[in-house]
């Protein structure tokens, strides 16, 4: 009975076998063999088993560092013993991490950065003066005046400032309250801290949450940790994989039966579509979100990857402001932000912030003391947040050469994601969308029937057969659609298109000539 | 300022609809947590922080925020070698400044080396950079005498904190009188209440002795475990050595670790080891035992079957570095497929900040004897302790003066957790107010002189008892002043509630 209302809260069509327990049983052998587990003459068993755990976090899954990265980091291994194979490296095509990829950070922000790290550099003549006015200025906000004391949970004040007034310069002058702004350890920091809040019910009346299909695994992952029923929405692939709003509302219709649907997740640009929503789309968004009184969440991390000309990027925010007020004073709102996209690529410093609007004050004291349990985000990652949302601007000493690099990243990747959509497109049994956003492809595959019975005999998801065998054959680690979700009998992959230019090129063409291979194969 | 369900109705009637998130519809378990290290008086003492910005006159010229263990928020310096080696790692330009040592250098490579894209801004696997935990292997090996650590065990975090919380939420399952208990020390460092609020686990005290310089008893462990398997399944237990709140000696001995172990095997029962405060060890004759080693050395069958995570952390020791937000578990004997569960539960947040694991690589492997910047870095280090230990001294001089007023030695971390008297009446006037009466005293404290400590409600203590918590951490002098300002005031309350 239990099960079977835990498959339910799933929400997902196909009942594909967990692809982790495939992998696990390799690894756990693995981690065995090197715990040197003692052999006891009579072991006892162990308080934490797979059995005894917490069920919830059992039912977590996270594919974009799943079972096939797992694999990938064995290969790498095996490499590194002098195995030979038909590739010399790994390419981690999986996960958006461009300067792991190649890409060079901002000149300005990392020498703010330093500055910051270690005030002595401050009488340094090797540091432009806007650069140490900067660093002079978030350290001033810091205890101690050092990076390295606590900031409020909330995050350091004049930085919370400064995202409230990029916000309100971005969307036009719609005006933005720092007392609204709330700095976070990334985005995926915020967003499972407001899922968190939201998450209350039992039963029919537990949590309905609302995510599209395909969703960056975040949401999935959090759903299942928080035990709240996870509730999909389909993307339209035939219309580059636009949000109709009538598919949101069968969607909530069919989940009011057996939850209490109260939250809707929106990714714009998307994760892994890289769709770019419409005003309009927004507007109905907003619309519906207001009818069905949904709290609405706006992860908006790839704000800055808009590559389609036809497309620009609208905040949820400013399109609900100018909505009017019996929206604006209404629609519960929160918009998240990052420092690991965009021209920045500074994934690994984790900066990110949450603009809440319409909250309830005092969910907002909640909200802090859920956030004060865990002190504050780190504060290196504040300062970059900074610097993303304070850039140099005309007139300033490093204006010219901050908007040198970060037009050359953006032209960069909008090339590449040109070159990727193009290249996709004209394999047969490959179809791309338009690559409008963000940092992904997201290819449709045809996978043969035979194909589709050789994974079922493997018990794999048949897009996890054809990731792995390319990943065995060209060392190429792309993450297979199934652990992002896609509509029944479809098939998918999610690569990224963050390798430099000659090397995507190479990569693309070995996807090719291995997915011409595999048709072959399994005709 | 709130708005209340009256206020919402009003709303209501305003034309404003009634919201999705109240604190009606929130998760309920998210409404019970609390965590007074930043609780409602330190929103105080920031709002008089504003009001003195403000230019509002108060006894007093600035707020003293002695509720929370932020060194360098009270002015103790960072360490110089791990600040030039993370500024090189974050702008490798400087790689060819003169003004660099060259082990700095050198450090900084070697950790660059390891990242992906050669760069601090790339995501690192998700259980931190290899490099990294395996020079935090060695560490701990270095530290214990020997006693092999393996890097496969070691997973960095973010804090201490980030590891604690995921090491306990495997560990709750369970319904009704099934539930999983976790027994945590009275006294106690609120993380481990507010996280297992937040998870819907048992809460299962059991209370340091404070006659005893707050000694751990396996009699009172044994007491809180009976009472506690009527009505939930007690899986772990939590110590915190060197303790916080308090600072304990028994805790710290080796008999007692053993003690401890024994009994968390005999009672089937997960360890959790907080050990952040591992470097803050002042009392002459005390000696920082980990619960790894004692382990270890008490050889089979505890050694090769009792389940086993301690936590360290780079917000604490002589580092003070809490905004980088550096920390690891160890796990010992840990279920393969659990580890695994472990990283994949990790891998959704992807990866520990990693400035903050370059930080921790600096504090685990620092300057060699032979290195150019060794003896800088031994300076300045072997100050802050000494610093420190005479602030713990003087901190325990000045309470045990004071009428009204006990201190227990402190032994290490940063804190003293004192005892004081209230007379009746103002404990009468706390309940007429609906506030612990120690919170009652802190909050007029906080008013009267601008101190800001956090009550020992919000820690725990034994029913009719009151203590608070202040830090160790502002400089010596200031310090000695606070001290007296303190007393002072309780002197001055009691006569006011006699």
């Amino acid at each position: 009975m239990q099960r079977a209302a835990a498959l339910v809260r799933r929400g997902c069509g196909p009942r594909t076998p967990s692809s982790w327990g495939r992998s696990q049983s390799s690894a756990a052998a693995e981690a065995s063999a090197v715990l040197k587990v003692r052999p006891e003459r009579s072991r006892r068993e162990r308080i934490l088993t797979l059995e005894s755990m917490n069920p919830q976090v059992k039912a977590v899954e996270y594919a974009v560092r799943g079972p096939i990265v797992l694999k990938a980091g064995e290969i790498e291994l095996e490499l590194q013993r002098g195995i030979k194979k038909p590739f010399t490296e790994v390419i981690r095509a999986n996960i958006g991490d461009a300067q792991a990829m190649g890409q060079q950070p901002i000149t300005f922000l990392r020498q703010v950065m330093a500055l910051c790290t270690y005030p002595n550099l401050l009488d340094s003549p090797s540091f432009p003066e806007d650069a140490k006015k900067r660093a002079r200025r978030i350290l001033q906000a810091c205890g101690g005046h050092s990076l390295g004391s606590y900031s409020a949970s909330q995050g350091v004040n004049c930085i919370r400032e400064d995202v409230a007034a990029y916000i309100t310069r971005r969307d036009g002058g719609v005006p933005a309250d720092p007392d609204n702004i709330y700095l976070t350890t990334g985005a995926s920091d915020g967003i499972s801290t407001i899922l968190k809040i939201l998450v209350s019910g039992g039963g029919k009346s537990r949590t309905g949450v609302m995510i599209p299909i395909p969703q960056y695994p975040l949401y999935s992952a959090v759903i299942s940790e928080l035990d709240a029923i996870q509730v999909n929405y389909y993307l339209d692939e035939e219309n580059c994989w636009a949000l109709n709003v009538n598919e949101l509302r069968r969607a909530v219709q069919e989940a009011k039966d057996h939850c209490d649907p109260k939250v809707l997740c929106i990714i714009n640009p998307g994760n892994p579509t890289g769709q770019v929503q419409s005003r309009k789309c927004i507007e109905d968004v907003i619309h519906f979100a207001w009818e069905e009184k949904l709290f609405l969440l706006a992860d908006e991390v790839y704000q800055d990857n808009v590559y389609s000309p036809d497309c620009r990027f609208h905040s949820f925010k400013k399109v609900l402001y100018e909505m009017g007020p019996e929206y604006s004073s209404n629609v519960e709102l929160a918009s998240f932000h990052s420092t690991s996209k965009g021209y920045m690529g500074e994934c690994g410093y984790r900066g990110g912030y949450m603009e809440v609007i319409n909250l309830h004050p005092e969910i907002k004291g909640q909200l802090v003391k859920l956030l004060s349990v865990r002190l504050c985000p780190p504060v290196s990652g504040q300062a970059a947040m900074d610097i993303v949302v304070n850039p140099p601007v005309a007139g300033e000493e490093s204006f010219e050469q901050f908007s040198r690099e970060k037009e050359s990243v953006l032209g960069n990747l909008a090339k590449k994601a040109k070159l990727t959509e193009d290249l996709f497109n004209q394999v047969p049994g490959i179809h791309c969308s338009p690559l409008q956003g963000a940092m992904y492809a997201f290819p449709r595959i045809f996978i043969p029937v035979k194909a589709v019975e050789a994974a079922q005999a493997h018990q794999m998801a048949p897009d996890m057969f054809y990731c792995m065998k390319l990943l065995e054959e060209t060392g190429i680690c792309v993450v297979p659609g199934s652990g992002f979700g896609q509509r029944e009998g479809t098939y998918h992959f999610r690569m990224t298109i963050l390798p430099p230019v000659e090397k995507l090129k190479t990569v693309l063409q070995k996807v090719k000539d291995f997915h011409i291979n595999f048709l072959e194969k399994y005709a | 300022m709130a708005l209340s369900t009256g206020d919402q109705s009003q709303a209501v009637r305003n034309g404003l609809r009634a919201k999705v998130l109240t604190l009606h519809s929130m998760n309920p378990r998210v409404r019970q947590v609390e965590y007074a290290v930043r609780g409602p008086i330190v929103q105080r003492a920031l709002e008089l922080e504003q009001e003195l910005c403000q230019g509002v006159k108060k006894p007093f010229t600035e707020v003293i925020r002695a509720n929370i263990g932020d060194a360098q928020a009270m002015g103790q310096r960072p360490i110089t070698f791990l600040r030039q080696v993370l500024a090189l790692c974050v702008n490798p330009d400087l790689l060819t400044s003169p003004s660099f040592p060259d082990d700095a250098k050198k450090r900084a490579e070697r950790i660059l080396q390891a990242c992906g894209g050669h760069s601090l801004g790339a995501y690192s696997v998700s259980s931190g950079i290899q490099l990294i935990r395996e020079d935090v292997a060695q560490y701990i090996e270095r530290r214990d005498g020997g006693i092999p650590a393996d890097p496969n065990n070691v997973f960095l975090s973010t804090g201490a904190s980030d590891a604690i919380v995921t090491v306990l939420k495997l560990l709750v399952a369970g319904e009704g009188h099934t539930r999983t208990g976790v027994l945590i020390p009275i006294p106690q460092y609120p993380l481990y209440s507010a996280t297992l609020a937040e998870l819907g686990a048992v809460q299962v005290d059991y209370y340091l002795d404070e006659e005893r310089s707050w000694a751990l008893d396996v009699s009172e462990l044994h007491r809180a475990l009976c009472q506690a398997r009527g009505h939930c399944h007690p899986r772990a237990l939590c110590v915190i050595n060197p303790g916080n709140p308090h600072s304990s000696r028994q805790v710290q001995t080796r008999e007692c670790i053993e003690a401890v172990i024994r009994f968390a095997f005999e009672e089937r029962l997960f360890l959790l080891a907080d050990e952040v405060y591992q470097d803050n060890v002042y009392a002459a004759g005390s000696q920082f035992h980990s619960f790894k080693k004692v382990l270890m050395e008490m050889g089979p069958p505890y050694a090769g079957q009792q389940e086993l995570a301690s936590f360290h952390s780079t917000s604490k020791g002589y580092m003070g570095e809490c905004g980088f937000r550096g920390g690891y578990v160890e796990v010992v004997n840990m279920d393969a497929a659990v580890q695994q569960q472990m990283l994949k539960l990790m891998s959704v947040r992807l990866c520990p900040p990693v400035p903050g694991q370059a930080l921790l690589d600096l504090v685990v492997s620092p300057p060699a004897p032979t290195d150019p910047s060794f003896a800088q870095f031994q300076a300045e280090r072997q100050a802050v302790l000494a610093e420190l230990a005479a602030k713990a001294k003087l901190t325990e001089q000045v309470f045990n003066k004071a009428p009204g007023i006990s201190c227990n030695p402190v032994q290490g971390a940063m804190y003293s957790f004192p005892r004081v008297q209230l007379p009746p009446r103002a404990v009468e006037r706390a309940q007429e107010l609906g506030l612990a009466p120690d919170m009652f005293f802190c909050l007029r404290l906080l008013e009267e002189t601008g101190i800001c400590v956090v009550p020992g409600s919000g820690f725990g203590q034994r029913e009719g008892t009151y203590h608070f918590r202040m830090t160790i951490l502002p400089p010596l002098e200031k310090l000695r002043l606070l001290l007296e300002k303190l007393s002072r005031f309780h002197a001055k309350f009691t006569l006011e509630y006699s």
